[in-house]
């Protein structure tokens, strides 16, 4: 019974001894963790959403704090954010663009095809594997909506089989552009307000008989450019949105209106010339020419 | 003195190697060795825990387990030693240097249940050192795991880099094979010293 009491007692002391040992330790060389890490981590929109390259909004905040991330890193706070950040630091903020995603397909249900019944798994690329998804167009948005699912922040909604990017929402994380198999959607600075909405490389006939408002390489509108910010890629336009001085003069001439001037939010649409609007992008599209 | 000093080195260093000779501390052996500075890191870390926590359990068995009759606790109280001693060693190192402790990870903690340090503890008991020996012993030990942990880094490191090698054996297999192979090397050490 004795020895009971003894092993008890001793380890019971041993224990306690060392327990206030390191209380005490853990007192004295308390790591006084950089106090603007958890000003940061509080100025950041905590998504964890992963789009600047560290894990989470902690990786990021420790990353600035160490200087090894720039305050513009975290897209979804954006500017906003960036100040705020760079005013804990100490910096000045280096002004980047917002950019937003933008979804370069115009072709819903109402202007393409199918070219079979599709009944597998409602998934974007479940469907790209076969035969490259049901859509005329191979090159098509399918409308499953893996960008819609990807979007941590609802930016992105399905209208008419096809997915249109709310730009206000839109926070430029870049994740529904990983999310895409057909890689139709890519990040633009918002001051881009023109685009060729078709990324088909079909030759034009192909294209035309695909949808009605594919890009088919007519150049009328590289022609029309004057400021060099079309180029042909085969028979596909593309602008190039940061040359683009959003003149408009593209969107008259071509002839699928596959050019379409995004409106700026509470900008109206201007009635000379039937182009599609942002809200149900290539609704006006199907105007009868 | 001197060359009782040198025999203990070469005895704890080489002939009866820790990691390759004894098998003890194999875990952050094959955790932490796959970058040469995490292994530097390690090793230090080892060194510094097992000399303090031989010194400590040396005297915890003369002052507390011998004297009381309770030898039979050695176990328990020098595992409880080594667990405060790790917590310890951890506040510190996040105070002194925060890469350190961010690359060894989960590594440092995992020092608790390294068997390296209280088999070094127990042999120290055993054998019936004295406390100058003892913590030389622990010392010379950590030296032993660091010689292992950084050879084998660089190993590891080369492999990584320059070796071709298939692609089943890629990763924990082929390292397994290099480091019973570094273990071999190392029973060559045996006879070194009578």
């Amino acid at each position: 019974m004795n020895e009971i009491i003894i092993a008890t007692v001793i380890l019971s002391a041993l224990g306690l001894f060392f327990g206030v040992g390191l209380s005490i330790a853990s007192k004295i060389f308390a790591v006084t963790e950089d106090e603007r890490v958890a000003k940061i981590r509080a100025l950041l929109p905590g998504a964890n959403c992963g789009a600047c390259g560290y894990p989470g909004c902690d990786g990021l905040a420790v990353a600035l704090v160490e200087g090894k991330a720039r305050v513009l890193d975290c897209p979804v706070g954006g500017e906003t954010a960036g100040d705020a950040i760079a005013e804990v630091l100490g910096l000045a903020v280096e002004k980047g663009e917002k950019m937003v995603a933008r979804v370069l397909c115009k072709g819903d249900c109402d202007v393409s095809r199918d070219k079979f019944s599709y009944d597998g798994l409602q998934d974007c690329v479940a469907a790209a594997q076969i035969f490259g998804g049901s859509k005329s167009c191979r090159f098509g948005c399918l409308g499953y909506g893996n960008c819609q699912r990807a979007c941590p922040f609802g930016a992105i909604d399905m209208i008419k089989g096809l997915a249109v990017v709310d730009e206000a929402r839109c926070k430029s994380c870049g994740l529904c552009v990983a999310a895409c198999p057909k890689a139709l959607i890519e990040m633009a600075p918002m001051t881009g307000r023109h685009f060729v909405f078709c990324k088909s490389k079909d030759k034009g006939a192909a294209t035309k008989k695909a949808c009605d408002v594919g890009c088919i390489g007519c150049t009328r509108c590289f022609k029309t450019c004057k400021y060099g910010a079309i180029r042909m890629e085969g028979p596909l336009a593309i602008i190039d949105p940061c040359v683009c001085t959003n003149c408009g003069e593209c969107v008259p001439v071509c002839p699928t209106h596959s050019i379409v001037r995004i409106l700026a939010p509470g900008e109206t649409a201007p009635t000379a010339v039937p182009v599609g609007e942002e809200a149900t992008p290539a609704s006006a599209e199907q105007s009868p020419s | 003195m001197a060359e009782q000093i040198i025999t203990s080195f070469l005895a704890a260093v080489l002939i009866e190697n820790f990691v390759l000779v004894r098998f003890l501390g194999i875990c952050p052996f094959v955790g932490v060795s796959k970058r040469l500075e995490t292994a530097v890191g390690m090793g230090g870390a080892v060194i510094f825990v097992m000399a303090l926590a031989s010194a400590i359990t040396w005297l915890i068995q003369r002052f507390v387990l011998t004297a009381f009759q309770v030898e039979y606790l050695q176990t328990i109280a020098f595992i409880l030693v080594i667990a405060s001693l790790v917590q310890f060693v951890e506040l510190i190192i996040k105070k002194v240097s925060r890469g350190l402790y961010d690359s060894l990870g989960v590594y440092l903690p995992l020092i608790t249940t390294n068997c390296a340090i209280l088999g070094a503890c127990i042999i120290n008991i055993q054998k019936g050192f004295d406390f100058i020996n003892a913590v030389l012993y622990g010392t010379f030990a950590g030296m032993g795991f660091t010689l292992a942990i950084v050879l084998f880094a660089g190993i590891r490191e080369r492999l990584e880099l320059f070796s071709d090698v298939p692609a089943n054996m890629k990763g924990f297999p082929i390292s397994l094979v290099a480091a019973s192979l570094v273990s071999l090397a190392f029973f060559g050490f045996q006879g070194l010293i009578k």
